[in-house]
């Protein structure tokens, strides 16, 4: 884990208020796994004054660069979609815990995205693909409508079954990611269970853990909270969890962002 | 190298450090979660989350809000309780060779002095920093820093209950801070440390709901420095007891201001959020400004501010 001043090499838009930032980061690219993110630098002279915490889209070892894809929702986003190639960005990172990958290629993957929420699980199918050797066996992806849509072609590239819902209909079903999720369940005729990866808004992620528990289905959810340090020293980050009989925050920073879907308080 | 600067040394009621930059509570954790980005030896000193007797759980998210320059937090003082902090994060702190002040809270009297009996003569620890100021617990801590009879009570019965330098942490959400700081001196204080956070909230108008779910929460950061360095400047002249500044600061320069008004040494808060290398700059940043300004030492910048009537 370390401070660095990565120089930009493409920020280019992907989508409806979305951009895609690629930085120079050899050693980022190499020490960072899916679901982990970084620590984002987008203001300058206490303006906007945190960091904003941004999953890893992509790490390309090779190339040695990693790649953000984000959203622009208030100032800070706005910030850094304003960075162009020979400027720097200062990010640090990798942070929290990331996704478990599967041991073996026995059971189904399902990858489900909300919207931007999508932006780390192109991640997490490359590397379940490059180390793991298996292929997602169904990408459902969500969002408000068509133009919000990310990474469609690049998530076709990487699995034959990509179901979309836009909540207007005017990409794939009219609907929301978790119908997808409950029609392929119903209609299923694998005998293993699979495996479920959820990034996405809070009340996404809600349902779809709710759905996954009651089908005693292994999920991990990626979270989002409000956060300071991103490094687990201010306790501004906390998700409830259970404890024993009990319950518990802890930070999701830290402990978090990917949790499994039966540990947390919903 | 700050580590071997005779010139940036600073003893405070005792407590030796290497420089007078010290990282504040809450902002740091246990220095374990920085241990990996910095290297934690070039701070003058680790002061430790606020340690209760037994475990907090703190308040529910969303605990904290940024504001222009500044952020609002409501964390509630969730900590592991004081064994944790003797078995699990002393242990790991007493391989550095870095001073660490440990930061208590109570609900009552007893649980202050509880906590200091406990942490006294346990190895790795300065002094003892007495947070009676946080705005964010419903019992307790505020209610004794904005109490002048109240603070006096903490201030002794912790005094009573260790042999360790005892450091109350002032409250700035009081209307005379001079008098404060004088209570504390006159009740036993060792060094005094100020400004905790400023009470504040934020309401989103688009959703018509507060941002914290605790409603109120207080306010740190660069936009709090004028009031913190005001009132640092008055407690100084108030007591001859060491004062330890803080309230906003993100650079050398705000540091040496802190000094110029009479602080004795500094804290390093929400900046360590923004650059996890604020404290060890901000040393090497003050050394700068003595070779600049040809001081032979850091002692000889506090309260070094001069009257605009001379
Ligand atoms: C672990 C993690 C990974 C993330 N990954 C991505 C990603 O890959 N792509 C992407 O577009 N967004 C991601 N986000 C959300 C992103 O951090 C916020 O959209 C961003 O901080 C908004 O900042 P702003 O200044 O543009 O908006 P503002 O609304 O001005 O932000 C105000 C404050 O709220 C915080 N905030 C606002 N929205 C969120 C949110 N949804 N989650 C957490 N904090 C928020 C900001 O950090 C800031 O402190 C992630 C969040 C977390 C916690
Ligand atoms: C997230 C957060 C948590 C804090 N927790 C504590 C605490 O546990 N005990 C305490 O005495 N002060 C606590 N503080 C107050 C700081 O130590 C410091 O007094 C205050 O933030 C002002 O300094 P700054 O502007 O440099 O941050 C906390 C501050 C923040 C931002
Ligand atoms: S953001 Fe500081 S603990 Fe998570």
């Amino acid at each position: 884990m370390s401070i660095y001043n990565l120089p930009i090499i493409s920020q280019e838009e992907a989508g409806r208020r979305t951009h895609k930032l690629v930085l120079r980061a050899p050693e980022l690219a190499g020490a960072c796994a899916p679901g982990q993110f970084v620590h984002v630098l987008c203001g300058t002279y206490h303006d906007p004054l945190l960091r904003r915490p941004i999953s890893v889209h992509n790490a390309d070892v090779k190339e040695g660069t990693i790649t953000l894809l984000y959203e622009v929702k208030g100032r800070g986003t706005a910030l850094l979609a304003a960075k162009r190639p020979g400027e720097y960005a200062n990010v640090f990172g990798p942070l929290g815990q990331g996704f478990k990958l599967p041991n073996t290629c026995g059971s189904p993957i399902l990858l489900l995205g909300g919207g931007i929420g999508s932006a780390p699980l192109y991640f997490l199918a490359r590397r379940i693909s490059e180390t793991v050797g298996c292929q997602t066996s169904t990408f459902m992806l969500g969002a408000q409508n068509c133009d919000s849509m990310v990474c469609r072609e690049e998530f076709a590239a990487l699995g034959p079954d990509i179901r979309l819902a836009t909540d207007d209909g005017s990409l794939g079903c009219r609907g929301f990611v978790t119908e997808l999720f409950a029609e392929y369940l119903a209609s299923s005729e694998s005998s293993t269970p699979p495996l479920v990866y959820a990034c996405g808004p809070t009340p996404m992620l809600k349902a779809v853990a709710l759905i996954a528990n009651k089908h005693n289905l292994p999920c991990q959810v990626s979270l989002e909270a409000k956060m300071a340090c991103g490094v687990g020293a201010c306790m501004s980050c906390v998700v409830r969890v259970k404890d024993g009989g009990g319950e518990k925050y802890v930070r999701c920073c830290k402990e978090g962002p990917v949790f499994d879907a039966k540990e947390v308080v919903w | 190298m700050v580590a071997e600067n005779n010139r940036l040394k600073t003893e405070i009621a005792g407590i030796s450090m290497k420089n007078p930059v010290m990282v504040a509570s809450g902002t740091f954790g246990f220095g374990r979660e920085y241990a990996d980005f910095i290297n934690i030896e070039e701070l003058g000193a680790i002061v430790t989350k606020g340690t209760s007797l037994l475990p907090w759980p703190g308040n529910p998210p969303d605990r904290i809000a940024e504001t222009p320059a500044g952020m609002l937090n409501a964390i509630g003082l969730q900590n592991d309780g004081v064994e944790s902090l003797i078995s699990e994060k002393l242990p790991w702190l007493r391989q550095f060779d870095v001073a660490v002040i440990v930061n208590v809270v109570g609900k009552t009297l007893d649980e202050y002095a509880e906590v200091a009996r406990r942490l006294d003569g346990v190895p790795g620890i300065c002094g003892l920093e007495i947070n009676i100021s946080c705005p964010n617990v419903k019992e307790g801590c505020i209610a004794f820093g904005t109490d002048a009879g109240m603070t006096a009570a903490v201030v002794g019965s912790v005094k009573a209950a260790t042999k360790l330098p005892v450091i109350p942490k002032l409250s700035p959400n009081v209307t005379d801070i001079a008098a404060m700081a004088h209570v504390c001196e006159d009740s036993g204080a060792d060094a005094v440390s100020l400004i905790n956070t400023l009470m504040g909230t934020s309401i989103d108008a688009e959703t018509r709901t507060f941002r914290l779910a605790n409603i109120t929460g207080g306010l740190s950061g660069p936009a709090i420095k004028p009031v913190a360095l005001r009132m640092v400047w008055q407690a100084a002249g108030a007591v001859s007891i060491p004062v330890i500044g803080m309230g906003g600061i993100s650079c050398a320069q705000d540091a040496v201001e802190f000094m110029l008004a009479g602080a004795s040494a500094v804290q390093v808060g929400t900046a360590n959020f923004i650059n996890p290398n604020a404290g060890p700059k901000i040393a090497r940043g003050i050394d700068d400004y003595l070779a600049r300004h040809n001081f032979e030492h850091v002692k000889d910048i506090v309260g070094a501010v001069k009257s605009n009537n001379l």
